[in-house]
């Protein structure tokens, strides 16, 4: 490599590193520009709300990417820990009403969910992207048999609290997804975990060899990813009132796009978090936008998927990649 | 004399098929500098591995101090006082320098569950003092030059020296094989002050770099060590026929052989340039010559080439092809104008491992075999037979996947697939890199032969030594500038010293 080419690249690399915020900026005035109502509080409150699910999926699932592996399962174990959770708040199907003591049986669930995930794609050494994928559809294939198909209406109204309640005029939901960035964050920096992730990412030979426990880190990531997904199930469930298998649906997309938008590089080993909270506000922003702008639902989505394939070839380092899988 | 430090006693190691390491015994003493050289896949690196923990023994004992131990993972040797430079390079891009050093060591700057950056960039540039790089901890290596990153990585090894309180050795595998000259004098001297600390085992395939620094010196070849000799008082010639196990040939670049260039311009560079790399090189590439290319990594010549073979395209100048201007627009082009590149990045780019050695071959040209198409076998393999025969490729069949024959044989494979191609022009970038000693001169004689027969090549060479001795014209390259031309006629070589003035 020459100096010059070092230095191409190096400003090649700045410009990609602000590309998502860039885009996010954009996105906001342009739609600013076409409907002055996208400023206003109440759609700002709206579009932080429904970026709330989506930011604390990503947050676990932005790890597994960073790994170089792909979590397909997140429907699954999103829609299972969300119908779980409202059989064990007051509802209208069984007796059971736990309360709040419902959350951390859901968490626990997705963690188990999650660890499934690792151990099996881990000790069976198959791929991650088929084992999540099965994983998922257990997921859902429980939860749908579970109810034979029908919906669970949550009667507590602490536990839909942990979505609708408004501190300082934001809903918690927005307030939780906060909480899971910081978490998400300070293991992403400040920890050995975090640091193990970026390494097995870049090149596992050389983590292995470096000492590093490959296996557990692995195992721990997944277990994470599913804690988050939990979260986001009780979540959704005190959204919506309801528990039913149908409740997660789009949400894989959504995360994949949001973390893949925000820069985090599906070969593993680049992006961030912090990436990952700009790509679902790019993916919220858009969203909401061509709502505002009374854009056909289907179109939308045509939009959202042109929009990843976009931010994936935007975000490729192209001098260094020679073939294309 | 000292007791030994790290003793091997008797190891034997199999692996299917071949057995690497056969009854090696082997010492280092304490501040000594050992050398172990032996031609590829004589079992230098699977010693290493095994010192270090990456395999383990089925037979024979490692002692440290007189006690025997384990060694059963990088970081148990690690904690025994054993540390790696590994031949891969083991830096990871995406992490800073400080990250890098301290990779799977992060416990000590851990405090309360958080990793103190403060703590490990402080003690980091501790580290980086040692081995004179002047760069911030907090840098992620991708940032870096190739070479900075392999001292980034001697760094990482060094660390144990602070870290442990135990004499330790440490472990170079090839270390200067991608440093230029003032980065390996650099990379001796910190040997030479590591001594009263530490023993070093340096490989290497550069036998004058191995008597500089090493005390004793191991010969290694087929799984054993056959001479153990200090270091004083032998000579490359000794150590290359302990190596090989013959008389090595006199004539190693085979001079007398060397074509005398035709009159026909195949290949002509005019004012050729890319932004950032390099710019005005003008040449005129001649039928059976072979034109080197001298030059520091920065120079610009690795981006030259891939110019020439179409993977890059040049921003200015012009590219004739006998007399006809071309633009290649990628390297499809470039193959179907007669350009092959043999690159250095063998396995990457060079061959397709889980494709045998037939379809390897037949590769770029494979719609000859399939005029219909559909692939005609019989045909495929015919002609594969006929360039392992006259190649002298060792392979159990045509069948045999590529990825498991040795370095060697595997370029005989790349360069057979651009003969079978039928390319004029073949571009050479560091052909012999990381293949031993016998293979490398096969390589030479095979230049030889594809010259006789016509074929212009361009060739970037591993060492100085071979471009003078293979080329029969030399550009020198600096800054992306061409700094100089030499004509390098079989009896009248340029110098090393004339050549490198030009270069740095």
């Amino acid at each position: 490599m020459t100096a010059g080419s070092a230095r191409t690249s190096a400003s090649a690399e700045r410009l990609r590193q602000w590309a998502p915020l860039l885009v996010l900026a954009g996105l906001c005035v342009l739609i600013g520009f076409f409907n002055t109502n996208f400023y206003s509080f109440g759609n700002l409150v709206r579009l932080l709300n429904s970026a709330a699910i989506p930011i604390v999926l990503c947050m676990g699932a932005t790890f597994i990417i960073l790994m170089g592996s792909i979590d397909l399962s997140v429907e699954g174990v999103v829609a299972l820990c969300a119908v779980i959770a409202s059989l064990l708040v007051a509802n209208d199907v069984n007796q059971v009403a736990i309360g709040l003591a419902a959350v951390p049986v859901a968490l626990a669930l997705g963690g188990a969910m999650g660890f499934a995930n690792g151990w099996l794609h881990i000790k069976l050494k198959t791929p991650s992207f088929m084992t999540t994928l099965g994983m998922g559809f257990v997921g859902l294939g429980i939860a749908t048999a579970i109810l034979a198909g029908l919906t669970v209406r949550i009667s507590d109204q602490t536990f839909r609290y942990l979505s609708l309640g408004r501190v300082f005029g934001i809903p918690m939901a927005v307030w939780i997804a906060l909480a899971s960035f910081i978490v998400a964050y300070v293991i992403q920096e400040r920890t050995r975990f975090g640091r193990w992730i970026y390494a097995i990412g870049t090149d596992e030979v050389t983590a292995r060899q470096a000492g590093i426990p490959i296996e557990r880190t692995r195992i721990l990531a997944f277990t994470l990813a599913g804690v988050f997904a939990g979260m986001a199930g009780v979540l959704a469930a005190a959204q919506f009132g309801q528990g039913c298998a149908l409740i997660a649906n789009g949400r894989l997309f959504t995360t994949v796009a949001a973390i893949v938008v925000g820069g985090t590089a599906l070969s593993g080993g680049v992006g961030s978090v912090v990436n990952s909270v700009i790509g679902v506000l790019i993916v919220v922003v858009l969203a909401n936008g061509m709502v505002l702008m009374g854009i056909q639902p289907y179109v939308q989505q045509g939009v959202q998927g042109l929009l990843i394939i976009a931010a994936v070839a935007l975000a490729l380092d192209r001098s260094r990649l020679a073939v294309v899988k | 004399m000292t007791a030994p430090v790290l003793e091997v006693r008797a190891i034997s190691k199999s692996f299917p098929g071949v057995k690497a390491l056969d009854n090696v015994s082997f010492e280092i003493r304490k501040g000594e500098v050992v050398g172990l050289i032996g031609e590829n896949g004589a079992g230098k690196s699977t010693l290493l591995k095994i010192l270090n923990g990456v395999y383990q023994a089925d037979e024979g004992a490692i002692l440290i101090d007189g006690q025997q131990v384990t060694v059963d993972s990088p970081r148990h040797a690690f904690d025994s006082g054993i540390a790696m430079v590994f031949q891969e390079q083991s830096v990871l891009n995406t992490l800073t320098v400080a990250e890098n050093i301290f990779l799977g060591r992060e416990q000590e700057f851990v405090r309360f569950g958080l990793i103190s950056r403060r703590a490990m960039n402080a003690a980091a540039r501790k580290e980086l003092a040692k081995v004179h790089l002047d760069t911030d901890p907090a840098t992620p290596c991708a940032r870096l030059t190739f070479a900075q990153r392999q001292m980034v990585e001697i760094a990482k090894a060094l660390s144990l020296d602070t870290r442990i309180d135990k004499h330790i050795t440490i472990l170079l595998d090839e270390p200067t094989s991608v440093l230029e000259s003032r980065e390996v004098d650099l990379l001796f001297s910190i040997v030479r002050d590591l001594r009263d600390r530490a023993s070093v085992v340096f490989i290497s395939h550069r036998l004058e770099e191995v008597l500089e620094l090493c005390d004793r010196i191991y010969v290694m070849r087929d799984g054993k060590i056959v001479a153990e000799t200090p270091a004083k008082g032998t000579t490359v010639k000794e150590l290359h026929t302990h190596m090989v196990g013959r008389q090595l040939h006199h004539e190693y670049y085979r001079e007398s052989r060397q074509a005398k260039p035709g009159d026909t311009v195949v290949l002509e560079a005019k004012g050729l340039a890319r932004h950032g790399a390099f710019s005005d090189v003008s040449f005129a590439l001649r039928k059976g010559e072979v034109l080197g290319v001298a030059g520091v990594i920065g120079s610009g010549r690795e981006d030259l080439a891939r110019c020439l073979a179409g993977h890059l395209s040049p921003d200015a100048g012009t590219l004739s092809l006998k007399g006809k201007p071309v633009r290649l627009r990628g390297p499809g082009d470039a193959v179907s104008n007669g350009i092959g590149l043999v690159p250095a990045e063998r396995k990457v780019e060079g061959l397709v491992g889980p494709f045998s050695v037939s379809e390897n071959m037949t590769l770029p040209a494979l719609s000859r075999f399939a005029p219909s198409g559909v692939i005609r076998f019989a045909e495929e393999n015919e002609t594969a037979r006929g360039w392992i025969k006259r190649l002298n490729i060792k392979t159990p069949s045509t069948e045999t996947m590529v990825g498991s024959l040795s370095g060697g044989n595997q370029q005989k494979v790349v360069l057979a697939k651009w003969r079978v191609a039928g390319v004029d022009v073949l571009i050479l970038d560091h052909p012999t890199r990381g293949i031993d000693v016998g293979a490398k001169e096969d390589v030479y004689e095979l230049i030889r032969d594809m010259t006789a027969d016509g074929l212009a090549i361009v060739l970037l060479g591993d060492t100085l030594d071979e471009v003078i001795g293979v080329s029969s014209r030399i550009l020198v390259m600096r800054d992306g500038k061409v700094q100089a031309q030499f004509d390098a006629p079989a009896a009248a070589k340029p110098t090393q010293v004339e050549i490198v003035g030009h270069m740095v």
